[in-house]
């Protein structure tokens, strides 16, 4: 098959986010993708409009902007779900929000898991305080980890979770393995003999070379370093197997048939690209994918103007404005406004049509300059279009299975519950078309 | 002149191509520059159309003005071992580490060793000098981190020293330091001219400040000619229609009059201006809380059919147009 004809008619099937959020069955919502394409504001978006349709739902948000969090009324760092006020109720729904905080959600594990003194110890523990400010990974690793807390408490009938602006969108997958294959390591033991043997004496028990590996890593680490860290992994030694089940409970639980993946991309060649990965990804892991959402999509009124018809008739009225207007014979434009006036009422927020009184109306020439105005805006909106299309279609080509939704993109920021409202629309919108 | 040029900003704002762009611009008369990765994401060789970079500082482009531009994908791990080889001819442990964990350990799970590595590795190649005792390259540029993480990641003496106190990382890491906190290092951000890159922009920016590492200029990327403003709306809202209408239909689009092809262009064309001014008043709104941090601002343009080899170029000549960066 050539690229060709699959642009032809290689319409997805549309991903069906209304059925999604009903759905009994659906537990748990993942929106994940690369950076900067709108998860936390998916995520918010899918959160309220289940509510709104009557589920009892947690969103699970990470690093939101500052305004979409207050907006949702979770501005401070607590790390507990808040109910979430404003959001429409009468369906039975409800919306709780929290925002994660990982060295608070790494701390609490710490307390949960150890006794008070060992808990004391970790806590304060240079190496672990360094390590849950932020490795790389602490962050993926913590959302898992609350996500299988919130799962575990059965409080929410949906949990919808945001996930890190990772360095790459497969990052909160291999995080938690890391530390796992970590946690499993050689190196650990290495770590852990002096130690667990007890110091000095213990140390003839170990081979030669594991003792040449303590003496290369003190030389590299420092000695307080290493210090540190064997402390650190003597009292964590109790806990690893904990962290180990845990992770490996909330891979299942990925893997499981009440989860479902959104993949977020924006209409754009590297977000694409990664959100493919990410689609094969999720397929080798066995992991449910629901479908792409493609967000910060242009549309337009007058798409059956192209770009090319726009710019020729733009050009053509530049001409005549600057040859001027009189050389012309246009009429001037007021007249016929008096019988259009009254039937053509302005939408809310817009100009409106409706106020035209001819005293302002302008010359004909500048009539033609903002005529021209808009077909170069228009054609550009048109580029746009195409653009997004055919990057669009090379995914589609890629993946045609894959089922995909389309969200439009706002000309504001989106950092309330009417714009997550109007979000929300969008992403359900092509279902509503779908089923008339 | 800032030697080192580390380029953040928040996620997708252009970072990796603005830091190839302005590893070309400052590849003029002769002059080499180094553009190096460090988040192990080929970012660079799709950019360059070239085959994936392997951890060697390898000639991929020829700059607008016949200087060389170099690139290096630093790889932690393999910094790791090379470091660990010329300071500790250590080639086997550095073997026997890696097979117990310990590199792995070293590079993703340990906080602040990794970054260690990786600005290492950039610090040292902006000190190294040739036979001649001329600096190597004349400029080095990083596709760094985004600003969420940017200080964290050029702060790494706090970080460390807080950890090793003693010992060859710590003096690695104070190594590193002093050339990251002297007028050598300049760090850029790029921005789009929307809400949230902004206000990113502006604490990424206060951040670095208050970690005494010098902050350079603010690269504004993906700028959008404004083809329509309020004052043209107001004029469309205050009676234009008919006029539109007639001049649309002039244009040869159509007939004018109350449902015809013209007339019923307007109403999705208006709705199309009455987006892009929203846009345009905040950009306008943005523009300006940017200056407001007082630095020296830079315009990319968008171009409309994306950033390829040619358009890279282009990118360059006009940060070159711009003055000294
Ligand atoms: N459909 C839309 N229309 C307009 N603006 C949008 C839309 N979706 C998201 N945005 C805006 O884009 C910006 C980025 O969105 P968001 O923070 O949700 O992305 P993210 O993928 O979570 O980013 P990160 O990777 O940094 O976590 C925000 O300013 C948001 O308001
Ligand atoms: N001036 C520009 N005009 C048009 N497209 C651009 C421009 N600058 C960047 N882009 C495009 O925007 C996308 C993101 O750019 P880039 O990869 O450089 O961003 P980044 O900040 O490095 O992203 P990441 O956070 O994922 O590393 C790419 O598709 C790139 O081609
Ligand atoms: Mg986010
Ligand atoms: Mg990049």
């Amino acid at each position: 098959m050539t690229s060709d004809d699959m642009t032809l008619d290689a319409s997805p099937p549309w991903l069906e986010v209304d059925a999604l959020l009903d759905d009994p069955r659906t537990r748990i919502v993942v929106c994940c993708g690369s950076g900067g394409v709108g998860k936390t504001t998916t995520a918010a978006a899918l959160g309220v409009r289940a509510a709104e349709r009557g589920r009892k739902a947690v969103v699970l948000t990470i690093d939101p902007a500052r305004r979409l969090a207050q907006s949702m009324g979770i501005s401070e760092l607590d790390n507990v779900p808040r109910q979430v006020k404003g959001v429409d109720e009468t369906a039975g729904g409800e919306l709780h929000a929290m925002m994660l905080d990982m060295k608070r959600t790494f701390d609490e594990i710490v307390e949960g898991h150890a006794d008070p003194d060992r808990a004391r110890a970790i806590l304060e523990n240079p190496f672990y305080q360094s390590l849950s400010a932020g490795f790389a990974g602490t962050q993926e690793y913590m959302a898992m980890e609350k996500l299988g807390q919130l799962r575990a408490g059965d409080e929410w009938d949906l949990i919808v979770v945001d996930t890190p602006p990772s360095r790459s969108a497969l990052d909160f997958l291999d995080a938690p393995k890391r530390l796992g294959s970590f946690l499993d390591g050689k190196f650990i033991r290495v770590l852990m003999a002096p130690a667990k043997v007890g110091g000095r004496a213990g140390m003839k028990f170990l081979n030669v070379g594991m003792s040449m590996m303590t003496g290369t890593l003190s030389k590299l680490m420092g000695g307080q370093l290493l210090r540190d860290v064997q402390t650190f992994v003597a009292a964590m030694d109790t806990m690893f197997g904990g962290f180990r089940t845990r992770a490996d409970a909330t891979y299942r639980l990925l893997q499981a048939p009440g989860t479902a993946f959104l993949v977020v991309a924006a209409p754009e060649r590297d977000a694409l690209r990664e959100a493919a990965y990410f689609v094969e990804r999720l397929a080798a892991e066995q992991m449910p994918l629901a479908g792409l959402v493609l967000n910060r999509v242009h549309g337009s009124g007058a798409a059956q103007l192209s770009a090319e018809r726009a710019l020729a008739a733009a050009e053509a009225l530049t001409e005549h404005a600057a040859e001027g207007a009189d050389a012309e014979n246009l009429e001037p434009s007021g007249i016929v406004d008096h019988h259009n006036g009254k039937a053509a009422s302005g939408t809310a927020g817009g100009p409106s049509p409706a106020a035209a009184t001819d005293q302002v109306a302008p010359t004909s020439a500048s009539a033609a300059q903002l005529a021209a105005g808009l077909l170069r805006l228009h054609a550009e909106r048109m580029q746009v279009l195409a653009r997004e299309r055919r990057t669009r279609d090379r995914f589609t080509a890629l993946h045609p299975e894959v089922p995909v939704t389309e969200v439009a993109a706002l000309p504001g920021d989106v950092h309330d519950l009417a714009g997550l409202r109007a979000i929300g629309d969008r992403l359900a919108l092509n279902s509503a078309e779908a089923d008339d | 002149m800032s030697r080192l040029h580390v380029v953040s900003g928040k996620g997708g704002t252009g970072k990796t191509t603005v830091a190839a762009a302005l590893a070309l611009a400052l590849a003029t008369e002769g002059r080499r520059t180094l553009l190096v990765e460090v988040e192990g994401r080929q970012g660079i060789a799709q950019l360059f159309e070239t085959e994936a970079l392997p951890y060697e500082e390898r000639k991929i482009a020829v700059g607008p003005g016949g200087g060389e531009v170099h690139a290096l994908a630093i790889d932690a791990e393999r910094a790791l071992l090379d470091y660990l080889q010329m300071f500790y001819k250590l080639g086997g442990a550095g073997r026997a580490l890696k097979k117990l964990g310990a590199i792995d350990f070293a590079t993703t799970i340990a906080p602040g060793l990794r970054d260690v590595l990786l600005t290492g590795k950039a610090c040292e190649a902006v000190r190294r000098k040739d036979k001649t005792g001329r600096f190597l390259y004349d400029a080095v540029v990083m596709d760094a981190p985004p600003t969420g993480r940017i200080t964290r990641f050029l702060n790494v003496n706090d970080e460390v020293a807080g950890l090793a106190k003693i010992g060859p990382i710590h003096n690695q890491a104070q190594a590193v330091m002093r050339v990251l906190k002297s007028p050598e290092t300049a760090v850029h951000m790029v921005t789009l001219l929307e809400e949230m890159p902004v206000q990113e922009t502006a604490d990424g920016i206060a951040e670095l400040r208050a970690a005494g590492i010098p902050v350079g200029g603010i690269v504004i990327n993906m700028t959008r000619p404004a083809l329509l403003d309020n004052g043209d709306l107001d004029i469309a809202a205050r009676g234009a229609r008919t006029g539109i209408a007639k001049a649309l239909s002039q244009a040869g689009l159509g007939g004018a009059r109350r449902g015809g092809l013209a007339e019923r262009l307007i109403d999705p064309l208006l709705e199309q201006a009455r987006e892009h001014a929203e846009r345009v008043e905040l950009e306008r709104t943005e523009h300006a809380e940017l200056k407001a941090i007082g630095l020296p601002t830079y315009e990319l343009e968008l171009l409309p059919e994306g950033v390829d080899l040619a358009g890279l170029y282009r990118l360059a000549r006009d940060l070159r147009k711009q003055g000294p960066i």
